[in-house]
């Protein structure tokens, strides 16, 4: 009998708890907690009075309906946006066949993509029935409703392209070489697409608002990668001149703040330029974003480096793997996602450090502000303005953020 | 001397030293390991034993003396430390299994990337050899889900894989609870009668008693004392030895 008691099963007292019990324990569990928590409620139901109060009838919200191709593309021209309707159709074609493929971690950022496009799908659909009522042009109304409908075209392609795709991966794995090729040209394939040639061709003068942003951070945080993994393994390496060369070039960068360096791309690097040979604007941020982020992810990589134990590497070494297999196979998995919160919270900064490239005369986001601002119709709207372009920055930042959860969940960060 | 054993020495030790930084911990080793021996080399903590079996895949670098093994002496050339290390294989004390991969591809990846096998080969090779450490149901699960006995036989498995003609254990079980020891042991056990030439570290006595062609008794970077383990054990010749042996048995 006494077998029975010593391994009945006991349960684990009960410690949950009513939300009346929660309150009473939490927020009036003695006589100043209770004048805190009103004092906390008043201040609150203030706030939010005074905020909703301006948001639903002072707030002159046509600002962003009037002005939203400028926001999303700035100057590009109207009549040539079927050149970003192809990229962003091309881009998602590669993302679902990712997907379809790889699954696990590429599906995640593809859902999460969707949920981006069916966010900007839906923010539109509002925004037609305010468009009427406003006080400017015919012609520019019907702009608008053009605008809408091929941004509308677009996205739903691009979404059925990504959706079909992903079902045509699943089946084809042997697609993954000329996937991975795919991504690489697709970089290249976007710069020419929207140059365009010829007499067609779009300055990238023209290039402007979220366009322009979504282009420099994508660009930055893909290509900051690679040049920060080796930069990473250069500082830790046996080699005095590479090791000496790495932290000289880390430690520099990382001296300097982001606009020295974009102003040094615009203004130095013209004149040690041979000629007339002019770098574009834009492909000068983009190397100057990169060469800044780059440091900072060389960084982040080497505390995950240190972070892998010695015993791996010596594991590796006595199966006998090279240096660099060892390195693509055992190291960098292992201190990558070791520090996956890291380069995610860089990538966001970075997202947001685009709007520093003002200072050499491009026109993302920010600078869409600055000038719908200018504009005599639409001054002292400051705050209408910037709090859309806060809620745009918001929603890819905090994707960015998800995905990144997603991707320690499903690598089980800390378990493995 | 074991039914294996031949005459050709596989592994040549002349006069080899160690430092770290001003600690001599290699101080002068000269010896010679024959194709198919088992030696079980022990001593006490800090007396060079491990940092000496490093030494002969080059994890840790000797500098003075020479080291010849299977017909290739170790220098700074990478490309023979590399077809060194394709015929060593390692056996580590904390098993550092690759935790990102699942046990069978910790086995797969040397055959793979170093033998370029295929992965089909591979995986039939890594599986057969699972079966033989009786842990080939444990094959898709990560090292993490499997208990340190397990952990160090797939690691077994790993060295195994690459076919080395060495195998060199670095106190193998001194990480384990009590009860997995004996699983691991019995592996290398079988491992021995197999012919394996092995060069194990360890502070099992029972082991070097039974399987053991030679014990080297290791103590201040020297060889103190070597001999069949009969004589070493019933008949130790240094005061040192016998202290050792008289403190081990006692456990």
């Amino acid at each position: 009998m006494e077998d029975n008691t010593l391994t009945q099963e006991i349960k684990p007292p009960d410690t949950s708890k009513g939300p009346v019990r929660w309150l009473r324990d939490n927020l009036f569990s003695t006589w100043y907690n209770t004048i805190l928590t009103c004092l906390g409620l008043v201040f609150l139901f203030l706030f939010f009075k005074g905020f909703l109060t301006w948001v639903f009838t002072q707030a002159n919200w046509r600002v962003i309906p009037a002005n939203l191709q400028i926001l999303m593309i700035g100057p590009f021209p109207i009549e040539q946006v079927w050149r970003i309707g192809i990229v962003f159709c091309t881009l998602l074609t590669l993302l679902g066949l990712s997907a379809g493929i790889w699954r696990g971690i590429v599906l995640q950022m593809a859902i999460a993509i969707v949920g981006v496009c069916l966010l900007l799908l839906l923010i539109p659909l509002d925004v037609v029935k305010e468009a009427e009522n406003t006080s400017a042009t015919l012609e520019f109304n019907l702009n608008i409703f053009y605008l809408i409908f091929i941004k509308r075209i677009w996205l739903l392609g691009g979404l059925v392209l990504l959706v079909g795709t992903f079902f045509i991966g699943r089946k084809k794995d042997g697609l993954k070489k000329w996937i991975i090729g795919g991504w690489i040209l697709s970089f290249p394939w976007t710069m020419i697409m929207l140059h365009g040639f010829g007499e067609n061709t779009i300055s990238t003068t023209n290039w402007g608002g979220l366009l322009l942003t979504l282009l420099l951070a994508a660009v930055g945080i893909v290509a900051c990668f690679p040049l920060g993994v080796l930069l990473a393994l250069g500082r830790r390496s046996q080699l005095p001149a590479i090791r000496w060369v790495s932290t000289v070039y880390i430690e520099t960068i990382r001296g300097v703040p982001l606009i020295t360096i974009l102003f040094m791309g615009s203004l130095l690097l013209p004149i040690f330029m041979p000629g007339d040979f002019q770098l574009d604007t834009v492909i000068r941020a983009m190397v100057a974003l990169t060469l800044f982020s780059s440091a900072y992810m060389a960084e982040n990589v080497r505390g995950g480096l240190q972070a892998v134990p010695s015993g791996q590497v010596e594991a590796a070494q006595a199966v006998g793997l090279s240096y660099s297999k060892t390195m693509i196979f055992i190291v960098l998995p292992q201190a990558i996602r070791a520090v996956i919160p890291a380069i995610v919270g860089q990538s966001i900064a970075l997202l947001k450090d685009t709007s520093l490239v003002f200072i050499i005369g491009l026109i993302e986001l920010m600078g869409i502000r600055k000038s719908i601002l200018g504009n005599q119709d639409w001054t002292g709207l400051h705050a209408e303005v910037s709090i859309f372009i806060a809620v745009i920055y918001f929603v890819f930042s905090y994707s960015m953020s998800i995905v990144s959860q997603e991707i320690e969940e499903d690598l089980g960060v800390g378990n493995n | 001397m074991n039914e294996n054993t031949t005459n050709d020495p596989i592994i040549i030790c002349e006069d080899v030293h160690k430092w770290f930084d001003d600690f001599h911990v290699l101080k002068g080793i000269t010896t010679t390991f024959k194709k198919g021996e088992r030696a079980v080399i022990c001593g006490p903590s800090g007396s060079g034993k491990s940092t000496f079996i490093r030494t002969i895949n080059r994890l840790e670098e000797h500098q003075r003396g020479t080291i010849i093994v299977d017909g290739i002496e170790l220098s700074n050339d990478l490309r023979n430390i590399n077809l060194i290390r394709q015929e060593v294989g390692m056996v580590f004390q904390q098993f550092n299994l690759f935790p990102h991969l699942t046990n069978i591809k910790n086995i797969t990846l040397g055959p793979i990337q170093v033998r370029k096998m295929s992965k089909k080969a591979a995986e039939e090779a890594a599986l057969a050899l699972l079966e033989r450490m009786d842990i080939a149901d444990q094959a898709y699960k990560y090292p993490s889900e499997v208990s340190g006995g397990q952990q160090q036989r797939v690691a077994i498995a790993r060295a195994l894989a690459m076919e080395p003609k060495i195998m060199l254990f670095d106190e193998p079980t001194s990480a384990l609870d009590p009860e997995m020891i004996s699983e691991v042991l019995d592996v290398m056990r079988e491992l021995a009668h197999s012919g394996m030439t092995m060069l194990v570290v360890t502070h099992e006595m029972g082991f070097a008693r039974e399987v053991a062609d030679r014990v080297m008794f290791f103590d201040e970077g020297v060889v103190v004392e070597e001999a069949a383990p009969a004589d070493f054990f019933d008949n130790p010749q240094h005061d040192r030895t016998k202290l050792f042996i008289s403190q081990t048995l006692q456990h």
